[in-house]
């Protein structure tokens, strides 16, 4: 079908389907989805590259993942799709128009390079007179006018600056003499082109706060203050020191480092920005552990407000920085105090309980700016026809996250507001189910098929095996001895070529390698760098641009396994990357070439949980024309939610789910089963069988995909009294009394509330993210039907993250009273009984007061933890997916497939992934179902090469193989010989193991590869 | 236990690519830190890890083999391939251990993707035992022709110590209880000596008249053994017609 459409329509290269207004990793997201979901995706950017603010991160929290090392493989995957456009250094200019025919006009701004001449071999920049200051590296270091954007870019081409004295005065044009392929034009003009599209998706981002308009903390006065993407940038292998962290007035390494938190956040005053920023408390306790990681003398100070540690590890990650040696955790608002003349150290004031008023001298100070709307925002609200919120971000409402004012313009990423990285990628999946429902009818026809060179025979050739080894900017090259590597390579048997680079992953240098194995004419290749978990499907399509099959490859893991487990041993760790690539080239002589083939895909899903999560991605999925089968243990549709009234922001939730669940009903490709509880779940990505009882029948469902929203429950308290009395009750369940105007309330004088009950302590190692905002909620209500109430709330950080923040000072402005309270000193509640009534004590220490506090409540109202489902244990089991150590689904990767799990064609969202608000759960609802669908549009899914195979003369016929074989994939043929059903075989290889003649063999981990990899160990 | 100075141990480990390899990626990305000592195999499943791969391993003059996987009942596959791996692991300990080597060189342990932390400690720990015990044979006092012969006797029976597991020390209920109980019982103990052990004596007495004739006593002497239970050995083994005995020299000889 893809390919007859290769007609009249899809030669018009101005018809698209989508336009992608941002590329940044969610723009990135979105196209990709969209494009493998079968559309054509223009994928515009304003900067001469794609890649947006998560290019400038040295490393993501809270697992500190190198931030170019997983974001760069995406831009090669956009480069390489064929559905994907990439138009960079452009800008939108005008949109007409409406949903489904949009007519988008471009300005592509001159770069003065011909894109198609150059081969970004930087000759240019080298003989380039022109220092300016480098704007990836927040201009703390120099580039020349002509450059490169970074060394990742796509596209890998460089752009001529305005300061370049050409376009200046006319003067000079070196660069155009010293380019071999006259690619330089500096006569270039802007290019204006129209293109057609149905539908928009905005992610244009976010800008980061500029202190220097109002001179905040001293930054653009004095030289040692920077900001926090400053400091990510010096700490980056890539930054303007190499990875040295160096201050910027003598480039010296600091000693001592402040961060101050929450710049240009959480205020009111002209200039700032009344919201929380979201994500600024954890990236400064990344920030905080790698500058130890770097030098673990150096002394640093973190100068904050409330910790904001809501979302999933976040809590253990900021018990990690605060544990390490040297790293102090001040809870105090501080001023600048000076700079000193003659070291230009700077010195600031804060306050302690037990020291009171103190000015300390830091060699470095960064302050934790916040995230603020994209430069130009209004114009480009007007260009799109958008509106904007009160903080001048996206206008969004909290049952549809990703869809703008306008019909058919979505949005994904942190246009939205403070969004992490996480968030963003699920927007972007998210933006590709709402645009999918929108132009459902035309997926697929304008989508083409990537196209690969023709395979080489290599079976006549002798072996020529190429080794790549990765520097990963400084993560393997600090550490392990890599040219040393590359020479070692070099010495060992059938090795024809060695080389190093500095990222192998970049698209030019996995390009490059494409064309070492054609022009060496090598036929196996080893790429020595991070782990084959992330990178090996990259590299195999490296090679199989290189005209190779895929499986001629290996990746030896010397970052990983070698450099960053042995930091401090530098020896041992080269001694061990050479032995790493000694196994591997010894393995891939052995390599052959195997076939993948195509298997088909059910295009049914099956969603598991019928809470709010689960019926979202249900009726997204049906609604792009796919059969929904939902599964709902309970007799009803619904889940938590309706247990919840109303948000914070105002929502009518059971309005809401009422809609909701009547639109699940009506949708004529949903299929609901009520009571259901599954029994077993058989299959794999693109056929599963589930087996379903549910009101006394039981069922066999077949589908392509898995969606699993089982859901969290409130955590039953048995502190506090909790249970005894019915004036303790839970958040939740103060909620749903206030919703029926109790009495118990209405009369109420005083009321208390507990947070963190069952969570941020031991056995519950984190936070459950909603609790603040529900207390909050709930308290705004109280004095809404009871205004004289008194409200205490007892907290330890409130966590009124992004746009709520707002509400906690509406809170306090109420006077409603929050008092803090440490983990050591839990507050007290005992019940006192004069006879006539019950009355409740709180007793708590203040720890800014230093004395003990006693409130009389009439009610207390406990923020009890959210916790992980009976379900969700149960949904592990049966689909064989992960969760973490707080019981949680553990998605594939935290950051970049936060809906995905490592199992293909199994998706999660919802609380089962983590405790979320609503409209969170709503996008990553979406998000869920962009993916599902990505994968239903397919026709077929490729399995594995990597399968059994039997050699029949071995085979002694004893059916050992067949027992174990609980995929049914063996059987024996009509000689009573054992045959694998390479369909049903996972490759798993246990059959191996038991077969007493080796006769069956697992390819791609035959003995005889294994064995040669356990020989050359000890370089036999 | 012998200690050598400054000895640092060689250590293969072979790790299940969903559960253990990931463990061992998150341990890398959590920059936590240990001994440089192992070199890792990925395989896809933890079951996939022969008999032979460890026997080549030691004979190559590995002192320790990890065994990575993921946590019973946790396995990435339905097949739990998990189980048998823990089954040969218990097996091939009792046989090192029979042949007087340390079965503690032998190491099965269970690290989902998302115990950076449990990797490292596993690894921290190994590193350290190893190091106390000392580098193979040497450690057993055994010389290196002795520690080949053995390993070799021991490769020798493999396609029926297979055999052995999968049919006689099967265990009905895929459990870690089960499994547990099973592998320390005088059940298992018993099974043991009957189906194994006897055949690994009999293999180290063929490879010993495959390379001359030998007499009851002498080889009672070099394997260590009483001469009647090696009378005993013998004469089942010329029954089956395996050996002969040579009237004349008074040795065994291969049939």
């Amino acid at each position: 079908m893809k390919e007859e459409s290769t007609t009249d329509i899809s030669e018009n290269k101005n018809l698209g389907d989508v336009i992608v207004v941002g590329g940044g990793i969610s723009g990135i997201q979105a196209a990709l989805d969209l494009a493998t979901t079968g559309y054509k995706v223009y994928l515009v950017d304003k900067s001469p590259t794609i890649g947006g603010k998560m290019a400038q991160l040295d490393k993501t929290f809270p697992t500190n993942d190198c931030s170019m090392c997983i974001e760069s493989p995406k831009f090669i995957e956009c480069d390489r799709h064929p559905n994907i456009e990439i138009i960079t250094y452009t800008e939108v200019v005008n949109v007409e128009g409406e949903a489904g025919d949009f007519t988008v006009t471009l300005n592509k701004k001159p770069r003065y390079i011909i894109e198609d001449k150059c081969t970004g071999c930087t000759v240019c920049t080298e003989y380039c007179p022109i220092p300016i200051p480098d704007p990836f590296n927040q201009e703390l270091s120099t580039s020349k006018a002509i450059h490169i954007y970074f060394s990742q870019a796509v596209p890998l081409v460089p752009y001529i600056d305005e300061s370049c004295s050409f376009l200046e005065d006319g003067k000079c044009n070196i660069c155009v003499g010293v380019c071999k392929n006259n690619a330089i034009d500096l006569h270039q003009k802007p290019e204006k082109r129209v293109v057609k599209v149905g539908a928009i998706v905005l992610s244009p981002g976010y800008d980061v706060f500029h202190p220097e308009v109002r001179g905040d903390y001293g930054y653009g006065k004095y030289k040692n203050v920077v900001t926090s993407l400053d400091f990510e940038r010096l700490l980056c292998a890539t930054g303007p020191h190499v990875g040295e962290i160096l201050r910027p007035s003598d480039h010296k390494h600091p000693k001592k480092i402040a961060w101050i938190h929450c710049v240009g956040s959480r205020q009111s005053t002209e200039g700032g920005h009344s919201y929380c920023s979201s994500v600024c408390c954890t990236y400064i306790q990344k920030q905080v552990i790698l500058s130890k990681d770097h030098n673990a003398d150096m002394e640093a100070m973190i100068f904050h407000n409330d910790i904001r540690s809501y979302g999933k590890d976040f809590e253990r990650f900021y018990q990690r920085a605060e544990n390490l040696p040297g790293v102090k955790f001040i809870r105090s608002y501080v001023s600048i105090g000076k700079e000193i003349p003659e070291s230009k150290n700077v010195t600031i004031r804060y306050a302690t309980t037990e020291e009171g008023v103190k000015e300390e001298e830091f060699d470095l100070v960064v302050l934790g700016v916040g995230l603020i709307p994209p430069a130009n925002v209004e114009n480009l609200a007007d260009i799109f026809g958008i509106e904007l919120n009160a903080h001048q971000f996206c206008n969004t409402d909290a049952i549809s996250p990703i869809v703008t004012s306008r019909p058919g313009i979505f949005i994904s990423g942190a246009f939205a507001g403070p969004l992490d990285i996480p968030e963003s990628v699920v927007g972007g999946s998210g933006a590709n189910a709402l645009v999918s429902e929108l132009l459902n009818s035309r997926r697929g026809q304008l989508s083409k098929e990537r196209i690969y060179p023709e395979e080489r025979d290599v079976s006549e050739e002798e072996l020529k095996i190429g080794v790549f080894a990765c520097h990963c900017g400084a993560n393997i090259g600090r550490v392990v001895d890599i040219p040393g590597l590359v020479d070692y390579s070099r010495t060992l048997d059938n090795v024809v070529h060695a080389e190093e680079g500095l990222f192998i992953c970049s698209t030019d240098a996995a390009q490059q390698i494409a064309n070492t194995i054609r022009d060496k004419g090598l036929n196996r290749v080893v790429v020595a760098a991070c782990t084959p978990k992330t990178h090996e499907p990259l590299f195999r399509d490296t090679l199989r641009e290189g005209g190779l099959n895929q499986y001629f490859f290996d990746m030896a893991n010397i970052r990983e396994h070698c450099s960053w487990v042995h930091s401090k041993q530098k020896e041992e760790a080269s001694q061990k990357a050479k032995d790493i690539v000694r196994m591997s080239v010894a393995r891939s002589a052995y390599l052959e070439p195997l076939l993948e083939f195509d298997l088909p895909v059910n295009k049914a899903a099956l969603v598991v949980g019928g809470g709010l999560s689960g019926m979202t991605s249900a009726l997204s999925i049906a609604s792009q024309g796919f059969e929904v089968h939902l599964l709902e243990k309970e007799a009803n549709l619904g889940g938590m939610a309706l247990r919840i009234p109303t948000t914070l922001e105002g929502l009518d939730v059971q309005e809401f789910l009422r809609n909701l669940i009547r639109k699940v009903y009506q949708h004529p490709l949903i299929y609901v089963s009520h009571s259901a509880t599954i029994t077993d779940v058989s299959g794999y990505v693109g056929n599963f069988v589930t087996t379903v009882i549910s009101e006394g029948r039981t069922k066999k469902i077949m589908h392509g995909a898995a969606i699993l929203a089982t859901g969290a429950v409130e955590y039953k308290p048995t502190e506090y009294l909790y249970g005894t009395t019915d004036r303790v009750m839970t958040s939740i369940e103060l909620g749903e009394q206030l919703a029926l105007h109790d009495s118990k309330l209405t009369d109420a004088k005083s009321l208390v509330m507990i947070q963190c009950v069952g969570c941020r302590q031991e056995d519950r190692n984190y936070c459950s993210r909603v609790c603040c905002t529900h207390s909050i909620k709930n308290a705004l209500k109280l004095k809404e039907i009871n205004p004289k109430l008194d409200i205490y709330i007892l907290f330890r950080d409130i966590r009124t993250y992004g746009y709520s923040e707002d509400y906690y000072r509406e809170a306090a402005d109420k006077d409603i009273k929050f008092i803090r309270y440490e983990p050591e000193n839990k507050p007290v509640v005992e019940a006192i009984n004069d006879g006539n009534s019950e009355i409740l004590s709180v007793c708590i220490s203040d720890p800014i007061l230093g004395k003990e506090l006693v409130i009389e409540a009439d009610i207390v109202s406990l923020a009890a933890a959210v916790i992980s489902s009976e379900g969700t244990y149960e949904a592990s089991r049966l689909f064989k997916v992960p969760v973490n150590q707080d019981g949680f689904f553990q998605e594939a990767h935290v950051k970049l497939r936060p809906v995905d799990f490592s199992a293909e064609g199994v998706y999660l969202c919802g609380t089962a992934h983590y405790p979320k608000h609503i409209s969170e759960a709503i996008s990553q609802a979406y998000g869920a179902a962009g993916r599902a669908v990505a994968l239903l549009s397919q026709d077929t899914v490729t399995a594995s090469g990597s399968v059994c195979e039997v050699e029949e003369n071995l085979c002694v016929s004893c059916g050992a193989c067949i027992s174990v074989c609980t995929y049914g994939a063996i059987t024996f043929n009509e000689t009573n010989k054992a045959v694998v059903n390479s369909v049903l075989c996972k490759g798993d290889g246990l059959c191996n193991v038991v077969c007493p003649t080796s006769a069956i063999s697992l390819k791609h981990y035959t003995d005889e590869e294994l064995l040669t990899q356990i020989d050359a160990v000890i370089g036999v | 236990m012998s200690t050598v100075h400054n000895f640092q141990p060689k250590i293969i480990g072979i790790i299940c690519n969903w559960c253990c390899y990931g463990g061992a990626d998150l341990c890398g990305v959590s920059r936590f830190q240990y001994p440089p000592h192992i070199r890792l195999i990925r395989v896809m499943c933890s079951a996939r890890v022969d008999m032979l791969h460890i026997l080549r391993a030691l004979t190559n003059g590995q002192d320790g083999i990890f065994i990575g996987g993921c946590h019973l009942c946790d396995c990435h596959y339905v097949t739990n391939g998990n189980f048998n791996a823990y089954s040969m692991v218990q097996v091939f300990r009792k046989i090192l251990k029979h042949i007087g080597i340390y079965p503690e060189r032998l190491r099965i342990e269970w690290v989902s993707a998302g115990e950076g932390i449990r990797f490292a400690n596993f690894m921290n720990e190994y590193s350290s035992e190893l190091i106390k015990m000392g580098p193979i044979g040497k450690a057993e006092g055994m010389d290196k022709a002795t520690l080949a012969f053995k390993l070799e006797a021991v490769k020798n029976i493999i396609p029926y110590v297979k055999l052995v597991i999968t049919q006689r020390l099967h265990v009905s209920e895929r459990t870690e209880d089960a499994y547990h109980k099973f592998f320390s019982s005088d059940e298992f103990e018993r099974l043991f000596n009957e189906l194994i052990l006897d055949k690994l004596v009999k293999s180290q007495i063929t490879l010993l008249l495959q390379k001359k004739n030998l007499s009851t006593s002498e080889i009672a002497t070099t394997l260590g053994l009483s001469p009647s239970e090696v009378a005993k050995h013998m004469n089942d083994s010329s029954k089956q017609g395996l050996v002969r005995f040579d009237v004349k020299s008074k040795n065994y000889a291969i049939a």
